[in-house]
This record gives structure tokens, C-alpha cells and sequence, in this order.
């Protein structure tokens, strides 16, 4: 059996996204900003992804400007907001310690540029609580940004109520919502939001593309500099057939994001259930508050580089947030904001499962999970030592 | 391109020398779980010979490879060789690592000398010069 679960690292292209991407390359292959016929269909085809992208997020098409990928988004999203605070003297932004590293990275750049940064904690069940962003907000503070959903353990943060709130403090709200949109339902009036960024690939849609969506009156400064393009925030001839394929694909997803979560949600908690019997093992983040397609456990007494191979032998393909496979000394950032400790975070499994998954599949990734972790502690001196009583239990 | 070489792998999936020895001559650790990787070694000695050799590890691919890769380089031998086993040969025995999984084999040549250390201890006399 063959079983890609690490869709949140990126997906297997829609059929959908594949058929409109291919007419723009064998046919509709003109600049968008050539004046001649050619290029007029290859700005109409640009242009009606763009309203289809807007329509799903509930915003209209000129606020949506389209960027190399969510990276991208969430620099430019970030970079803005912080020059038109530092236009005002406000210095103060907010966000997680649990940002995706296009968050994190920017504004680490930005506090040696001069801005203050406070990140708020995500507790151990993954959610921030609003009560401490009311708390964090100062006269000073010109961003909020936090993630819709975490991309390593599914957690949905209360997006709605801390547009709210942002709103109420005249502040603005980025949120990266990469690992939502297309998975959840995601609008920028209902949620207050005013940036937002999205990339194609986490939803069936090319890699290389993503979106950014930017209140109407919030000002953006651009990146990349050159060119007209994208009203003169974002220089580059346009990738017309990625921009096609990414709408069809997001169109597609939310067409049918219902029936694909009712279809998952129940999927995702047998996996939970099932490796749940496995023990001293935790599952990350809270239970009820997540993706529907996402699954991430701790075990102790193994290493999760060795982990994934072994269920790579087995055709399971799945992600850890171990040191050994990010190839830092560091397990990732995100179990350790959620108080995993390091030994704990090292023995790390994320399945992120595709819309196509089943039942079968499920119980597939269960017993070979539980085999391939009873296999690694068997010669596991740190697990000789937990079972000996050498060493306590975390878990 | 594979991340891994087939040597690497084949070590990976079956390890030789896994386990422990009971009464064990002699044992070494290296590593810790804070960073991800931990070897224990158990040697078996005879006449400054490492009869056996058995090995523990928690850790990645290339840290269960180079354990296994470093008993079979060191088995048989006497212990003056045992000693000079570098994670260089070890890694070149395994037809080479990725630049940052280099110290995954380095953990191997420090359980072994760790296990050469503890067994000079107990025997102060076995040490030369
Ligand atoms: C939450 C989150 N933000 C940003 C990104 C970056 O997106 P991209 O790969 O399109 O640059 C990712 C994907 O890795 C993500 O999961
Ligand atoms: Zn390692």
C-alpha cells in the first residue's frame, strides 16, 4: 500500500488545476500585459483567477494580490504593516511563538530594524488565548499576526474573536492562513481580517503561487520592485497558468470542503483513537480545535528521522518535527511553545491525510505505526531506561 | 537522489549487533535525548580482544547505520585497533553521510571510547605505557 498523509507539506495536484493550468501553456502562453489579442486572453484568464480566488475568502478580486507562494505573502503582509506603523511612531507587534518561519524569520528581521515583538503562548493544548492578546495590545502596536491554523499540529486559533478584537483597537490583523484555506471555511468580513495569506500547493493547486489579500486602504509596500504588475506591489510578468490552476483548485476544494471534512474528521479521530493505545504516547494539540485532516503524536523513547523511514518502507509517507530531520540541533518550535521538552519533541509523527483517504488507509497507518514504534524501542537505550525505571516517564 | 546510500540503509533496516550484553567487560554511552541521539556499546573482552560487541541507540537513520557499521568495523579486533576507529572510516564505510548527519556518526566513535574508557577503569593494569 502506498499512502501520501503529509499533505500539509504539500499536495498531489487536482485534476482540475491540471486542466487549466495546460491551456495556458499550449495556447494562452501571452504577457498579460501585451496589448495585442493574445495577451488580452492571458490578462482575462489572470484576472477571472483572481475574482474566483477573492470570491471563496469573501473578498473582491482588487484586494487580492497574487505572490510566489505563502513565504512571500507573509513577508509582504508583515514588511507592510510594519512601515505604515513605523509612518505613525508604532513600533509594538504581536504574534505567536508558533508561526510558520516566514512569520517568525521577517520579524526577527524586524526587531533589529528597531520594532518590538511580543509573542504570545500557545499553552499546551495549541490555541492562544484572547484574554492575553487584550493584554499584550499597546498604544504602540501596528500588527497582530496569527496563524489561522498551526501547520505542524492542526490547532485553529480563534481567528473570528481576535479580528474582533484587533478591530475594536483599531490594530491590524495579518493572519496566515496557508494550512486553512480550501481545508476550512475562511472569510475576511465574518473573521476581520485584513491581510491574509494563502499558498496554492497546501490545496491541490501548483507549487510556486500563492495569494495575498489585503484590505482595501490597508497600504502595501512591494518586495520585488520593477514592473506594473499586480498594481505595483508585486513586479513580474505573471504566472498565468499557475494563478488559473491555483483558482480551480481552490474553487474545487471549496466546492466541496464540506463533504471532505465530514468524510475526514472521522478518519483523523480513529488514527487518534488507534494510536492512542500505543503506550506513553501524547497527541499534539488540542483534540477538538483542529484541522480536519491533521494527526501528530509524541513517543517517547524514539527518534522520529527513524521513525519515518521505516514507515517509508512500509509506502506511509508522514513527517516529524524532530532535530534529525529539520537538520538542526533544535526539534521544532512548535512542540517545544506547546511544552513538549526536547527528549518528548524528538519522537515526533505529523500524518496530514488527503481528501482521498479511507478507512482502510487508517487503519493501515495504525498497525504499522505501532509496529515500527515497537520495533525502534526495542533498541532504544532511552526506552530500556524509561521501562527499567532508570529514567521517569514524561508521558 | 536518495537521502541515504544503499550502505546506509541496508545498516538502517537491519541492524547487526543490536542488543545488549548481560555481563558485559565493559559499556560506553555517548549523545544525550536533548539532542536526539544516544549510543550505549557493550563489550565483551578476552585476551585484549573485543570478542563481542552489541549496541543500543536512539536516534536517526545515520545514528543507528553508524552504530551498526562501527561493531562490524570493530568486531574480532584486538583493543589497540578498537581505539583507533574513527567516525571518518565509519562514514566512508557506509559510502559516506550527509554533510549535517556527520555527527551522528561521530556519536559511534565516542560510545566506543567511551566503553574503552569504563574498561580501563575497571582494569587500570590493561592500559599500556
Ligand atoms: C503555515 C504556513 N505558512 C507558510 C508556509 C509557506 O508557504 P510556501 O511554501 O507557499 O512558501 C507554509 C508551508 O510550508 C505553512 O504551512
Ligand atoms: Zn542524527
Amino acid at each position: 500500500m502506498r499512502i501520501y498523509a503529509d499533505n500539509a507539506a504539500t499536495t498531489k495536484m487536482s485534476r482540475a488545476a491540471i486542466d487549466a493550468m495546460l491551456p495556458c501553456m499550449e495556447e494562452q502562453y501571452g504577457n498579460p500585459s501585451s496589448l495585442y489579442a493574445l495577451g488580452q486572453r492571458a490578462k482575462e484568464i489572470l484576472e477571472k483567477s483572481r475574482e474566483e480566488v477573492a470570491a471563496v475568502i469573501g473578498a473582491s478580486p482588487r484586494e487580492i494580490i497574487f505572490t510566489s507562494g505563502g513565504s512571500e505573502a507573509d513577508n509582504q503582509a508583515i514588511r507592510s504593516a510594519a512601515a505604515s506603523g513605523r509612518k505613525q511612531g508604532k513600533t509594538h507587534i504581536i504574534s505567536t511563538a508558533f508561526e510558520h518561519h516566514a512569520v517568525l524569520h521577517t520579524l526577527e528581521a524586524l526587531e533589529r530594524e528597531g520594532f518590538t515583538v511580543t509573542l504570545l503562548p500557545v499553552h499546551e493544548n495549541g490555541v492562544v488565548r484572547t484574554e492575553e492578546l487584550v493584554s499584550a495590545i499597546r498604544d504602540d502596536t501596528c500588527l497582530v499576526s496569527v496563524m489561522y491554523a498551526n501547520n505542524e499540529i492542526g490547532t485553529i486559533q480563534p481567528i473570528r474573536e481576535i479580528g474582533a478584537i484587533c478591530r475594536e483597537r483599531g490594530v491590524l490583523f495579518h493572519t496566515d492562513a496557508v494550512q486553512a484555506v480550501g481545508h476550512i471555511p475562511v472569510d475576511v468580513d465574518r473573521d476581520n481580517v485584513d491581510l491574509l495569506s494563502a499558498s496554492a500547493h497546501k490545496f491541490g493547486g501548483p507549487k510556486g503561487i500563492g495569494f495575498l489579500y489585503a484590505r482595501k486602504g490597508v497600504r502595501l509596500t512591494s518586495l520585488i520592485e520593477g514592473g506594473a504588475q499586480e498594481r505595483g506591489k508585486r513586479a513580474g510578468t505573471e504566472n498565468v497558468a499557475a494563478a488559473a490552476g491555483m483558482a480551480a483548485a481552490l474553487t474545487e476544494s471549496c466546492s466541496q470542503m464540506a463533504q471532505t471534512a465530514s468524510r475526514l474528521i472521522p478518519l483523523r479521530d480513529r488514527i487518534i483513537e488507534g494510536l492512542r493505545e500505543i503506550p506513553h504516547s501524547v497527541l499534539n494539540g488540542d483534540e477538538q480545535l483542529r484541522l480536519p485532516s491533521n494527526v501528530n503524536f509524541c513517543f517517547e523513547g524514539i527518534e522520529g528521522e527513524s521513525l519515518l523511514l521505516l514507515l517509508d518502507d512500509k509506502g506511509i509517507c508522514a513527517s516529524s518535527g524532530s532535530a534529525c530531520t529539520s537538520g538542526s540541533l533544535d526539534p521544532s518550535h512548535v512542540l517545544l511553545a506547546i511544552g513538549r521538552v526536547h527528549d518528548v519533541a524528538h519522537g515526533s509523527l505529523r500524518l496530514t491525510l488527503g481528501p482521498d483517504a479511507t478507512a482502510e488507509e487508517a487503519e493501515y497507518i495504525i498497525r504499522n505505526v505501532k509496529e515500527v514504534v515497537e520495533r525502534l524501542r526495542g533498541f532504544s537505550p532511552v526506552w530500556r531506561d524509561l521501562s527499567s525505571g532508570k529514567r521517569p516517564h514524561i508521558l | 537522489m536518495a537521502l541515504y546510500s544503499d550502505k546506509v540503509m541496508d545498516h538502517f533496516r537491519n541492524p547487526r549487533n543490536v542488543g545488549t550484553i548481560e555481563d558485559a567487560d565493559a559499556v560506553g554511552e555517548a549523545g544525550n535525548a536533548k539532542c536526539g541521539d544516544i549510543m550505549k556499546m557493550y563489550f565483551k573482552i578476552e585476551d585484549e580482544v573485543l570478542a563481542d560487541v552489541k549496541f543500543e541507540t536512539f536516534g536517526c537513520g545515520s545514528a543507528i547505520a553508524s552504530s551498526s557499521m562501527a561493531t562490524e568495523l570493530i568486531k574480532g579486533k584486538p583493543l589497540s585497533e578498537v581505539e583507533q576507529l574513527t567516525n571518518k572510516a565509519v562514514a566512508e564505510a557506509l559510502d559516506g553521510l550527509p554533510d549535517y548527519k556527520m555527527h551522528c556518526s561521530v556519536l559511534a566513535e565516542e560510545a566506543i571510547k567511551s566503553a574503552l574508557e569504563d574498561y580501563y577503569t575497571k582494569h587500570p593494569e590493561k592500559k599500556k605505557q
